[in-house]
């Protein structure tokens, strides 16, 4: 009995895979307009110093505490592409995410030396307004966590907390967040039901509509797949490739395969400190260095 | 080796006997005790039959009684013998019956313990009949006759539909004597009051200027007019409400004149069928909790003492809840956690379990002796020497009980919050909203559902305490209600009637003991049922809120 479910477990699992696999070959010829078989080809390789820069992490350093969580980062997140944070589980990577929109302050105990600079100016710098700064690079977590409100009222919250609450302009920045989200065909005629009633893929789309409504510079996303189903993690996927015609995506993720399909860079971190940075094909298929090589190959993490 | 008795509590079958055991000794003390209160309590309102009979005394006399069996107990032969009834030597036990006599005017009392062995020749004659009046308490007796302004108008037992014809009229006449004196009349007074307090705050402030006077005294003899045409109309309304008399005999032909404006009911308890019996119960339910009280408590309803628990537990609740949850939200997310906030949280708690009348004895001494005299001297000197805020009242009655109950609602909120997920608050902060915008937009609204727990708890701890209520403000009659419609209408500073202190009262205090008995256990289930349903109220909002803010499980 139990071994028969763990067999069918295991069939699922596989059929899963293979279809993500498949997705994967197939998102190049897929619509949305979205062109990343030049990539996928590496005909032409872009190069980090060609790109316009969003943010510059300059040396930054960071503990909890005693303990010491990043050694200095020195780094720069392209506009308007996907860069993707890989490495084992404690390596920092989730930290450094959260200190581009100075989450960590909400840490007891954290300190924070170094800089950040967005638009050439210091994030950690005294004068600057948190709240502003959060308005500009946006964040989405690993779990879905939508406010107890209705569908409509979760997406215009970042509106209301800025004091909009002209219903026109309401009703058509909600609109255009959904559908940014690929999520409006399917909520539009219940945007006043509870956001706590839609599924998690749909409600992790929904934080997204969320997120993008406020209309930040960076989008942040945390692991923003990994407590989704496969299918979920696709549309997900499809809307990140989206977004990065509009806004500069920094992702965190575990699945390696999820950043070689989404990202245009990818920086590989090892306890704390940045190991390898650099286009997403050449990393997964010409690391500079051996821990990176050892970590994509599955060696270890 | 494993015996049956080993395996038998080792799968746990006696922990779920004694778990079941003891959910079941539970509800049959709780239910034991409501259908106690309710049984004893709810009977009093029963138009019981009137049974005359012949009772012969200890000496040989013989009288005739009417009047209702209220209850029957077996007493010892060994006691009734010591103290001096004679008692046949077989028998152990012997039967004796509370009689309810009424009759208070030619008794002096209206109930009677009697042997059930001296009754003889018990009858329940239909034309026997019980009124109910405002003082003396109940009549049992035969109609005479009934006399207009002297003449007789009607005679013997043909003259019943006569009687309740004009019994019917004089309460209609005592209404509106009521509603004129407790209302328009009481209207004017407050207003007398406040005209005198004006008259003596200029006095103090040396503004009382000729002009200034000249007003105040104009107004009064405004209010002095009005007042006399008010008389004029209330002598007109004695005058016609003491027009008709009522001659009754008593069982034993004694002839009692009563007039009908002191009749409050009359019926036929004999004559009733089970139907009528039933409306005139529910007549009589209707009547314990919408009138005011009578003959000391003893009789009427306790309406002023619904109104006041009830009014209190609201204003209990309306202080508490804010200063509860603000405290609970400094605690809980602006304070450092630390040594101080744990020493804060101790005292918190430990402050839940302070005797109630040690908060009793602080609202006296503090609010009412420093805070209330303070009030006073700077705000109500003209009042002075009686005071105003100096003396118990419901506002410090109220400020008492939250501060009471704001330990539990701080318990109750800080878990709340507690229980409300980091990845919530952080996706508010991540929108950009402060701190302050994420607590009152998202983090509030979603710790309600514990708030309004905190509440409910509060309000079952504030509903039934007396003890703190006795010093700060509680009395056995308030004369008026804390909430009418003379300004300034919500009356903080009255005293006012109380559910729990009326049990008190009535119990322990009353001069008519077997009278005020059954109250006590219908005011009790009364006080049970407030108390319920004040509850029932906040958990359904509770659950509304919980409804709409299910997010916990995240």
């Amino acid at each position: 009995m139990t071994t028969e479910l763990l067999n069918r477990d295991d069939a699922m699992q596989n059929d899963t895979q293979t279809a993500a696999v498949n997705d994967k070959s197939e998102s190049a010829t897929r619509t949305h307009g979205i062109d990343i078989s030049a990539l996928k080809r590496g005909t032409t390789i872009s190069r980090i110093e060609d790109e316009e820069i969003a943010l510059q992490v300059k040396d930054l350093r960071l503990s909890y505490g005693e303990k010491e969580a990043l050694h200095g980062i020195n780094m720069v997140i392209p506009k308007k592409r996907v860069t993707a944070f890989i490495g084992p589980s404690g390596c920092g990577k989730s930290t450094l995410l959260r200190c581009f929109n100075r989450m960590n302050d909400l840490v007891d105990g954290c300190k924070i030396d170094g800089q950040i600079l967005l638009d050439e100016q210091d994030i950690y710098q005294r004068k600057v307004e948190v709240a502003e700064l959060r308005r500009r690079v946006g964040m989405v977590f690993q779990k879905p966590n939508p406010f107890p409100k209705t569908i409509y009222e979760n997406v215009a919250y970042g509106l209301r907390i800025q004091g909009i609450n002209k219903k026109r302009v309401l009703d058509e920045t909600v609109e255009w967040s959904l559908r940014s989200a690929a999520l409006w065909d399917e909520v539009k005629d219940r945007l006043n039901d509870s956001a706590l009633g839609l599924s998690g893929g749909q409600q992790q789309r929904l934080v997204i509509a969320r997120t993008v409504a406020v209309k930040p510079e960076v989008l942040l996303l945390d692991e923003p797949a990994s407590a989704l189903d496969p299918l979920s993690t696709l549309k997900i996927e499809e809307l990140i490739q989206q977004l990065k015609n509009d806004f500069t995506i920094v992702i965190v993720t575990h699945n390696m395969q999820q950043a070689a399909r989404v990202s245009d860079y990818t920086a590989f971190m090892y306890m704390g400190d940045l190991v390898e940075f650099g286009n997403t094909d050449a990393l997964f298929t010409n690391p500079k260095k051996k821990q990176t090589e050892d970590y994509i190959t599955g060696r270890y993490g | 080796m494993r015996t049956p008795i080993n395996k038998w509590i080792k799968d746990g079958d006696p922990w779920i006997w004694i778990n079941a055991g003891a959910v079941t000794i539970s509800m049959i003390m709780v239910f034991g005790l409501l259908a106690l209160i309710a049984s004893r309590g709810l009977v009093h309102f029963w138009a019981h039959d009137v049974m005359q009979a012949d009772l012969s005394g200890r000496d040989g006399s013989r009288m005739t009684i009417a009047g209702e069996l209220i209850e029957t107990e077996e007493v010892a032969a060994e006691q009734l013998r010591d103290a001096g009834y004679i008692v046949p030597d077989d028998l152990e036990f012997m039967q004796r019956d509370l009689m309810k006599l009424g009759n208070r005017d030619v008794y002096g009392g209206d109930f009677k313990w009697v042997m059930d062995a001296s009754l003889s020749n018990k009858t329940y004659p239909a034309n026997i009949i019980a009124l109910e009046r405002r003082e003396w308490g109940n009549f049992y007796g035969f109609i005479d006759t009934i006399k207009e302004n002297g003449n007789t108008v009607a005679n013997g037992d043909s003259a019943w539909n006569e009687l309740t014809q004009r019994i019917e009229r004089a309460l209609s006449i005592y209404a509106d004597i009521h509603a004129i004196e407790k209302v328009e009349i009481g209207g004017i007074n407050s207003r007398m009051e406040r005209l005198r307090l004006k008259q003596r705050r200029l006095e103090l402030k040396g503004q009382d200027t000729p002009a200034n006077l000249l007003e105040v005294s104009e107004d009064r003899a405004a209010l002095d007019a009005e007042y006399r045409a008010l008389q004029a109309q209330l002598t007109q309304l004695y005058e016609q409400i003491s027009r008709d008399t009522l001659t009754a005999k008593t069982v034993e032909g004694a002839t009692v004149e009563i007039a009908l404006s002191k009749i409050v009911r009359a019926y036929q308890p004999n004559a009733m069928s089970l139907a009528e019996k039933l409306v005139f119960y529910a007549e009589k339910i209707i009547e314990f909790v919408s009138e005011d009280p009578r003959e000391a408590n003893t009789e009427g309803g306790i309406f002023p003492a619904i109104y006041g628990t009830v009014l209190m537990v609201i204003l209990m609740s309306i202080i508490v809840t804010p200063f509860g949850v603000v405290a609970a939200v400094y605690l809980r997310e602006y304070a450092h956690q630390g040594a101080l906030t744990r020493v804060i949280r101790i005292a918190v708690n430990n402050l839940a379990g302070v005797p109630s009348i040690v908060y009793g004895v602080f609202g006296l001494g503090f609010f009412i002796y420093f805070l209330g005299s303070g009030i006073d001297q700077a705000l109500f000197p003209e009042a002075l020497p009686s005071p105003t805020f100096g003396t118990g009242g419901l506002l410090w009655a109220s400020i008492t009980l939250a501060i009471l109950t704001l330990p539990v609602v701080i318990v109750a909120t800080e878990e709340g919050l507690a229980r409300i997920p980091r990845s919530i608050r952080e996706g508010s902060l991540a929108l950009g909203a402060t701190k302050a915008e994420t607590l009152w937009r998202v983090v509030l609204p979603m710790a309600s559902p514990a708030m309004m727990t905190g509440v409910i708890l509060a309000i079952a701890r504030a509903a039934g305490e007396v003890a703190p209520l006795m010093l700060v403000g509680v009395v056995k009659l308030a004369p008026s209600l804390p909430l009418d419609g003379n300004y300034p209408y919500l009356h903080l500073d009255q005293k006012f009637m109380h559910l729990g202190f009326h049990i008190y009262d009535v119990g322990f205090q009353s001069p008519n003991v077997e009278a005020a008995r059954p109250l006590v256990y219908a005011t009790s289930l009364l006080l049970v049922v407030v108390i319920a349903l004040l509850n029932l109220t906040a958990v359904s909002i509770r659950n509304r809120l919980r409804e709409k803010y299910k997010a916990l499980e995240m």
